[in-house]
Formats: C-alpha cells, structure tokens, sequence
C-alpha cells in the first residue's frame, strides 16, 4: 500500500480536549492506514512513559493522552507528540503482533435482529445478500471502546454506509450485532444504541471472573459464521464464548 | 474475625464506591467509582483515612443497616434523614456505630447521592484490583437486603467530628471548556447553550446527567449522525440525535459517535452530580489556562479538608450519649464555631 497516498491532507494533528485530554488525530474519516497509524502510535507513547500522562487510549483513527495539567503543560505534552510524530511514518505501520481471530456464530434477522430487514434496506441488498456480505471475509477490531472488550469492527462495503438512528433504541442484549456507517458493533454488555439491530451472538466479551477477563483487542479479527435460529438456539447461546472458536493469525 | 456490616434493608441505588478503575479505558470501561468524588475526599478527611477505602453510595434513600464490631461512620454528600437506633445524627459529620445498633438512612432531602463511609473501608472482593461498582460494566450489582459487607480493621477514633461543606445541590453557574467537536456546532448553537436554562431530567443516572430545557432550541448540529465515533471523557457535554444535551459520568462509555458541545470542569461534577430536582443551571465557557488555575485551587481545597474537621457541638440533652462516643483524639481544629 501506498503510504503516503493514505495520510488525509491535514493529519495527523493534535488537539486539546477538554481539561485533561489531548488527542492525536489521524483521520476523520475510516482509513486502514489511519487505523494502523493509531494502534503503533499509542504503544509508543505508552512505552515513552512521559511525564504526566495518566492513561493512552485509541479510537478508530486516534490516540487519546488523559494527563494531569497539574503536572505537566499541555504545551510541553504536545510537544513531545509533535517531536513523536516526525520520528517516522506511522502510516506505513504495520498491526500489532499476536493478534488472533475468532470464529463467531451469528443469527442474522427475525426475532434476533429485528433491524435487520432496516439494514438491508438501507444497504439495497436482500437478506440473503446481507448475509454473505457480513460473513464473507473477517471483519477487523478497529477500535475497542463504548463497553468493556467492544469491538468497532469493519470496514462494511460502501452500500452499508448509511447513518446512525436519532432516536436510541432503548436497549439491545449482550451479543447483539448492530450495524452503521460501514460499521458493525459487537455489544458486550445490554445496552441502548443508535444503531440498527441486525443479528445475535452468544459471546460474553467481557467477564470479569475469567482468566483474560478481556476477549479482544485491538488489531484482532472475527469471522461471523450464519447460523439458523435453531441452531443458534441449541450449540451457541449457551454455549462458552458462544460457541466462537479462536486461531491464532500468522 | 472479621467485622461486617450487615444490611438489613436497601434502596433501589446503593452501591460500594472507590474512586473507580484507571487505566482501562483502552479496553473499555470508563472510571465506575464514586460519582461526586469530592463526597469521597470528605469522608477520608473526617475518618482519617485514605479517600480510596470504599464507601456505600445511596441515590435517594439509603436503607437499614448494623455493624458485628463497634466502628465509626462519616455521613457526607447529599444529605438525607439519618438515625442511630432513633436518635437523629448529623450529616457531613462522623459517629460512633457501636456493635449491634440500628443505623437507619431514610431519604435524601435535598441533592441525589448521599455516602456512608466506615472506619477501615468496606472491602467487598476485589475486582479488576478495585472495590468500587460499575453498574453498566457489570463490574458488581447494587447491594440487596441481606448482604454482609465485610470491612477493614481500624483504630479511628474519630466520631463527633464535623465539616462545613458548602451547598452543592443549588445549581447556579457550571464551567465547561471546548472539547474535539466544539466547533462543529458553530457560534450560534455554542451560544444558545451558554444562554439556556437547564434542570436535571429524573432520567439521569450513574451514566449521565440528562438536561432538561423545555423551551430550547435542538442543540444537534446538522450532519452529526455520520461522525465517525472517537473517544469520550468523564464530563462531556454529548449532544444525541435528538438534540438532548447529556452530562456523561462515572459510568459513561469509553466512545462515542454522538459529538460533544463541551466538557464540564471536573471539580463542578460533584455539582451536576449532585442537582437536586428543580434546580436550575448554566453553562458557562472559560480557557484552559483558567481551568487549571481552578483546578489547582479545588485541590488545596481538598488537601485542606483534615485540618477543616472540627468537634460537633454537642447539644445538653444529649450528654447521656456522651459516655458511648470515643472522643476526638488527634484533632488539630480549634474551637466550637458560633
């Protein structure tokens, strides 16, 4: 990939938000490139350990810096990125190392996705179409954020590239799959939501009791598998990680 | 053996509190803890202990409760109806629970979140090395009737202490700051917000503070619902779909696509936290470099909470109860006030 093709004019840019944030944009809009960017970029500020800064965390195609301004000037802070930002290409980085991907069965429409025929309207595809679409490749953890362990995951082709809701559906289960511009969000815990309800997984992505209380992380993929109601129902919703299976990506 | 507080009957809201989790938020979950932080900082400052030992958060009414050890209590946030075994005690101070009395916390009277901390913390197991709760995380539940709290050893022996603490319930005057999207809304709806009049809407929660205004205009600027979602902030002003304004708190998510107008300052949080039903506010934007300069005031505010501790007066018809208190000991403040 072209590199330098994929930085967006502009970026990457740093802004103060709020009292205790700055923000390390690499983007507006989803990029690949930005994305990558984000995640290589947070581990080196993380492992730089500056002065000050209390905690790093990414987005799709940012990095935010929670610091305390009692201890350290948000004009040294952003310096130091600045300094950051120059010492190489972060759009030509690659993914982290040791990122896995699940196989995850899904229910798409009906009682477990009663959005979906919205969706797929709104995509201009049947369901049968929809489904192949969704399922067709892994679908990449771009970001993990809103609930514990919640994948962003994506990128969706152009056709599902349609709005969030103005009115918020009152609440979807954990395991729900809800679908927005080019987008699919995994919930890991009930939730109200903005996007459209399109299928059901039985994966608790989140639980505190386990081993590796988080499933995901950034850089991660998952490839829905389409179940039947029935099948759904009797090998998933019970089973442990909703009968997902996980492999090692090389 | 260890002490336990035992809870005999519970509202709908109480939950263990610390000062919540830091250093998640890449994984997901937001700070949880205490949401008024500052209720916190009074209760380590009159027991004497670190505002990090967890304390039992009460929205709106409290529950009964008795403790298995002799201990001593700090009631501070929201006031609400308060007995020992039928004598009323004072809120924003600390008393002497001894074993087996009947602590009975009714409802609030005025503000949201009233707190009752106890000599040594309570210490529920940890999670994620915390004690605090985040109900949207399930990171905990709410605490029913008939739990068994254990908590810490302690030698404090500091009941009949009290703080003055101002008013924080009122409303009046809130400090935001710009956030990532502030521009996106353009001066006029930036000025409309800094002119309108809002109140708590009782659709508030541990999540956010809903905001109220019925004569104000939609704050959602056009072509929001296509912004790609970026990380959110304790604080911040998210304006939805619908254009309702949500004050996002301890519980809030960790992103979002809804863009913020604003940030609130955080030592006005414990304020929106706190907003009783029918108190106005409004919203008012400052620089940055004010901010701090605020910031570092509230906390020599708050390192100067010990010292601000005093003896209560003690009322004359009450001097039977004199002999089961432990009095003051280690106590630099002066006189009685008045």
């Amino acid at each position: 990939m072209n590199a330098q093709a994929a930085k967006p004019p502009k970026f990457p840019e740093i802004c103060q938000t709020g009292y205790a944030g700055l923000v390390v944009r690499f983007g507006d809009q989803l990029n690949e490139a930005g994305n990558r960017a984000s995640l290589a970029f947070a581990a080196e500020v993380i492992a730089a350990g500056l002065a000050g800064v209390l905690e790093v965390s990414t987005a799709l195609q940012s990095v935010l810096l929670r610091y305390d301004p009692l201890l350290v000037s948000p004009e040294a802070l952003r310096a130091d990125l600045a300094a950051a930002l120059t010492q190489r290409d972060w759009y030509a980085a690659s993914l982290p190392q040791g990122r896995t991907v699940w196989e995850v069965p899904a229910c798409f429409g009906g009682a477990y996705g009663p959005e979906f025929e919205q969706a797929c309207s709104l995509a201009s595809v049947s369901q049968a179409e929809a489904v192949a679409e969704l399922c067709a490749n892994p679908l990449r953890v771009q970001a993990i954020g809103f609930a514990p362990s919640q994948p962003y995951l994506g990128e969706l082709p152009p056709n599902w590239d349609f709005p969030r809701q103005a009115t918020l559906n009152p609440q979807v289960p954990k395991g729900a799959l809800v679908a927005a511009i080019r987008q699919i969000v995994l919930f890991s815990v009930p939730s109200p939501t903005g996007w459209l309800h399109i299928g059901q997984t039985g994966l608790s992505l989140f639980d505190p009791a386990r081993d590796h209380p988080f499933m995901l992380r950034a850089g991660d993929e998952i490839a829905l598998r389409p179940v039947s109601e029935a099948e759904f129902e009797t090998s998933c919703a019970a089973a442990p990680y909703g009968g997902a299976v996980r492999r090692a990506l090389p | 053996m260890t002490a336990t507080f035992l809870v005999h009957q519970a509202g709908p809201a109480v939950t263990v509190q610390d000062l919540g989790w830091h250093g998640y938020v890449a994984q997901g979950v937001s700070r949880g803890g205490a949401i008024d932080m500052l209720a916190m900082a009074e209760g380590a400052a009159l027991l004497g202990q670190s505002p990090n030992f967890a304390a039992l958060e009460m929205a709106g009414f409290g529950g009964v409760f008795s403790a298995t050890r002799n201990c001593v209590i700090a009631l501070t946030g929201a006031e609400m109806r308060a007995d020992l075994d039928g004598r009323a005690l004072a809120w924003n101070a600390t008393h002497a629970v001894p074993a087996g009395a009947k602590l009975k916390i009714g409802p609030v009277m005025r503000g949201i979140y009233g707190y009752l901390h106890i000599s040594g913390g309570f210490e529920p197991p940890l999670i994620l090395q915390g004690r605090g709760t985040h109900l949207a995380a399930g990171l905990r539940a709410a605490i029913r009737e008939g739990a068994e709290l254990p908590f810490g050893a302690s030698s404090a022996t500091r009941a009949g202490l009290s703080l003055d603490v101002a008013e924080r319930s009122a409303g009046g005057f809130i400090r935001i700051l710009p956030t990532l999207q502030s521009d996106m809304f353009g001066a006029d709806l930036l000025a409309a917000f800094q002119n309108t009049i809002f109140t708590r809407d009782p659709r508030s929660n541990r999540m956010g503070v809903r905001l109220a205004a019925p004569d104000a205009p939609n704050f959602a600027p056009e072509a929001a619902r296509n912004i790609l979602s970026d990380i959110v902030m304790e604080g911040d002003i998210q304006i939805t779909g619908d254009g309702t304004p949500y004050v996002l708190m301890a519980e809030s998510q960790t992103t979002g696509g809804y863009p913020r107008i604003a940030q609130v300052l955080p030592c006005d949080l414990p304020r929106l936290a706190q907003l009783s039903s029918g108190a106005e506010v409004m919203f008012q934007m400052i620089s940055h470099g004010e901010a701090v300069e605020i910031e570092r005031a509230a906390q020599a505010a708050r390192a100067q909470l010990g010292a601000m501790c005093k003896p209560v007066l003690r009322d004359p018809r009450e001097a039977g109860d004199l002999l089961a208190m432990q009095l003051i000991s280690g106590v630099t403040a002066g006189e009685d006030e008045g």
